[in-house]
């Protein structure tokens, strides 16, 4: 079963939080089809926060495709997305390190590359949705 | 939507000073409410007036479609802890059950007992020999285990350390989300209620100065910052709440259903901390021509 | 509730009950020794023709104890109106408990009928309790010592106890809810129970029933003084204690001729001169007295002794339902 974490300071919402672990829980071969999702009692009694945060992350979650509720016994995921190979994760790694380090010779700071980052992210994403 | 606590014109008047004036509110139920506010603000006032341990000298109040404190069948819809967890000194804490057992008609005794075991409190000690804390835990236990509908708990947290505190959100959050309860709490600090909240009432001064569902207040609010301006340049559906200038700089937190198109502005999100201290700020300072907080009903 | 109410009330109740124990104990076995004193002595006194000594001797028999039993019945109501009633509602709203309390599924109404019911039926009970072995363990002394209608012993014998500590808890219950605070309410109880209870003595019980009246003769065994009351005037009193009416309450006991006048100044100048020490002939005197005049007594009879019991406790009774109904009154107003 997976275990959700908080980390109030980030500034992203507490149910996106949710989500995004689950995501990554799936992307990383954590979470199979079948594996039941912890319920929302058993989220809150850990981190103390409100049940309907809970259920509004399972809701997207559901409306993703990824899992989905079975009245009286829990949220059960029935999707998958496709996993990360740790071969590519390890190309793209090696070739941002570069580019990174090539960026910091010619000058750019933390905070020139972050906003070069965040455009071309938003511009990518917004062009070919996800 | 029936509404879990409704009020109308609400005031309490002590003497010649007013406690509370002018509370007007529909808050949903399956909610849990964030009262918030300075001390002296109101909001144990408003508790006590929900529980029927007061009566209102102006306007009204129904809870749970039904009169505070009238009969016990709203006395049994409603679990209260007071400011302070009052207990018996003198009894120990098997005792206190027994007297929920004996006073409340849906008291769920299996419930209570595993709490208290949870919780790892003796049966036989002396309520008077509790901590804070393990009082305020026992306090919860009995307003739980009368399995209302509605839960009212007046600053919960303030004589808890962070230990208990979390402990405490713990154990309220479960009985949350297993029996579907409305909670209302009330603190000085947003911080402490932040976590769990999810409908926020803000009392400064014994007016409402604001009152909805977070994520529709946050998603409201905004902070624009850009090139000095003045504010009544700003258009109409933008009502400021704060405004700060250098002279360069202007910065004005604002409150609109509309999207913010004008290209001048840099756009940021504004946190709960953040707002609550803007209409603290503001109702000690209001602003000339400002309309009157009204109710954000959701 | 009621269980609730019990919960809370029992370690008081186990602690009177072991003082009552102890007290009817002592009292059980002094009282048969009593019993046994009276029928060997004074019983058989007149057989004996040492009926004075017998009777002295009798009467300061465990005497500490007499005066601690009166005083313990004197003392009951009292403590108990300031000791339970007072704390009872007060010390809720001192320490906050009330906010507990009345947010339980019990109205306030219902909260207060039990503590207020439960608390006068106990409280009566104890003082009835109490009353009766007293009562019982002085009946030999009582009827020696005579004169039930003393304003001391009335108190403490027979029924009205029962009334003086109900009423008791009600006005120390009746403080503690308006005062909402221990010690006031505590010297209210005090203050209005030992008011009240005076004020009843004094002034109504004397009232209850029309006293009545007798023509008793002047004989040589009634003490007359003769006095000169102030310059050129003479008056005759009589002292009520040569009264022989048994177990009665005298009222008054004046001297009157048949058409109900006391004696004239020169009448008394002329019968009865006197001298430095009062009359200078007194068996001349009483003579001349008793020739005109006669004592006119006004008098409870002692039958009427437990008729007057019973009024009493019905007034008290009847104060304690008037502060019970104040005080359902008084917690259902908007109260803050």
């Amino acid at each position: 079963m997976i275990e959700f974490q908080l980390d109030t300071a980030s500034g992203v919402a507490t149910y996106l939080q949710l989500v995004q672990q689950v995501r990554q829980a799936l992307q990383l071969g954590i979470l199979e089809p079948g594996d039941q999702l912890p319920t929302a009692q058993q989220v809150v009694a850990k981190l103390a926060i409100n049940p309907n945060t809970v259920l509004k992350a399972y809701r997207d979650l559901e409306r993703e495709g990824l899992v989905r509720p079975r009245p009286g016994q829990g949220t059960f995921v029935v999707g998958t997305l496709p996993r990360i190979d740790p071969a590519v994760q390890g190309r793209f790694l090696a070739s941002m390190t570069a580019w990174l380090r090539k960026a910091h010779a010619a000058g750019l700071g933390p905070d020139d590359i972050e906003a070069i980052y965040r455009t071309a992210v938003r511009n990518s994403f917004a062009e070919g949705a996800a | 939507m029936t509404a879990v606590i409704e009020t109308n014109d609400l005031g309490k008047q002590y003497g010649r000073k007013w406690a509370l004036r002018d509370c007007t509110l529909s808050i949903p139920e399956g909610k849990v409410i964030g009262l918030v506010g300075p001390n002296g603000a109101g909001k144990t006032t408003l508790l006590s007036l929900a529980v029927g341990l007061l009566t209102p000298t102006r306007g009204s109040i129904t809870v749970l479609a039904g009169r505070p404190g009238d009969g016990p069948a709203q006395l049994e819809k409603v679990g209260f802890v007071a400011q302070d967890t009052p207990a018996y000194a003198g009894l120990s804490v098997g005792k206190h059950l027994l007297m929920g057992a004996y006073l409340n008609a849906n008291w769920d005794q299996q419930l209570a007992k595993r709490r208290i075991d949870q919780l790892g409190l003796d049966l036989r000690q002396k309520a008077g020999s509790l901590s804070g804390g393990q009082r305020a835990q026992l306090a919860l236990t009995m307003a739980i285990a009368k399995q209302p509908e509605l839960l009212l708990l007046d600053e919960p947290l303030a004589s808890l350390d962070p230990l208990a505190r979390r402990e405490f959100l713990q154990g309220l959050m479960e009985i949350v989300a297993s029996h579907g309860i409305s909670v209302m709490l009330s603190s000085h600090l947003i911080a402490d209620l932040e976590r769990v909240c999810d409908y926020l009432v803000l009392l400064v001064a014994s007016h409402i100065q604001l009152a909805g569902e977070i994520t529709e207040l946050l998603a409201t609010h905004h902070r624009l910052s850009g090139p000095r301006r003045d504010p009544r340049s700003l258009p109409s559906s933008h009502e400021v709440i704060e405004e700060s200038h250098t002279d360069k700089q202007s910065t004005f937190l604002v409150r609109t259903d509309q999207p913010i198109l004008d290209p001048a502005w840099t756009v940021r999100p504004v946190t709960l901390d953040e707002l609550v201290l803007a209409y603290m700020g503001q109702a000690h300072n209001p602003r000339p021509g400002r309309r009157s907080a009204l109710g954000v009903v959701s | 509730m009621i269980r609730f109410a019990w919960l809370q009330f029992r370690m008081q109740a186990a602690l009177t009950a072991a003082a009552l124990t102890i007290v009817a104990v002592v009292l059980a076995l002094t009282g048969l020794e009593l019993a046994h004193l009276y029928d060997t002595t004074v019983a058989i006194c007149a057989a004996h023709h040492d009926c004075s000594a017998a009777t002295t001797n009798f009467t300061a028999a465990d005497g500490p104890l007499q005066v601690f039993s009166d005083f313990l019945l004197l003392a009951v109501p009292l403590l108990i109106g300031m000791f339970w009633g007072a704390p009872l509602v007060s010390r809720e709203f001192e320490a906050g408990t009330f906010r507990l309390a009345w947010t339980q599924g019990v109205t306030r109404s219902r909260w207060l009928a039990v503590k207020l019911g439960l608390g006068a039926v106990a409280s009566a009970a104890i003082a009835g309790l109490l009353s009766l072995m007293v009562s019982w363990w002085s009946s030999q002394l009582d009827q020696v010592n005579a004169n039930p209608f003393d304003s001391l012993r009335f108190g403490v014998r027979g029924v009205v106890p029962i009334g003086y500590a109900a009423f008791a808890f009600a006005l120390g219950l009746t403080a503690g809810l308006i005062f909402r605070r221990m010690l006031p309410a505590m010297l209210a109880a005090l203050v209005g129970f030992v008011a009240v209870r005076e004020a009843v003595t004094a002034w109504v019980r004397p009232y209850l029933f029309t006293p009545l009246h007798q023509s008793l003769p002047i004989t040589t065994a009634t003490p007359v003084s003769i006095d000169q009351t102030s310059p050129g005037i003479i008056k005759a009193f009589e002292s009520t204690r040569g009264i022989s009416l048994p177990d009665a309450w005298v009222y008054s006991a004046k001297i009157v001729d048949q058409a109900g006048h006391t004696p004239t100044t020169s009448f008394l100048s002329r019968a009865c001169p006197l001298g430095n020490y009062g009359p200078l002939n007194p068996r001349d005197c009483t003579a001349r007295l008793a020739a005109k005049f006669h004592q006119l007594v006004t008098y409870q009879p002692g039958s009427r002794y437990w008729p007057m019991q019973w009024c009493e406790l019905a007034i008290f009774l009847s104060l304690s339902i008037v502060l019970g109904g104040f005080c359902f009154w008084w917690i259902r107003r908007p109260v803050t």
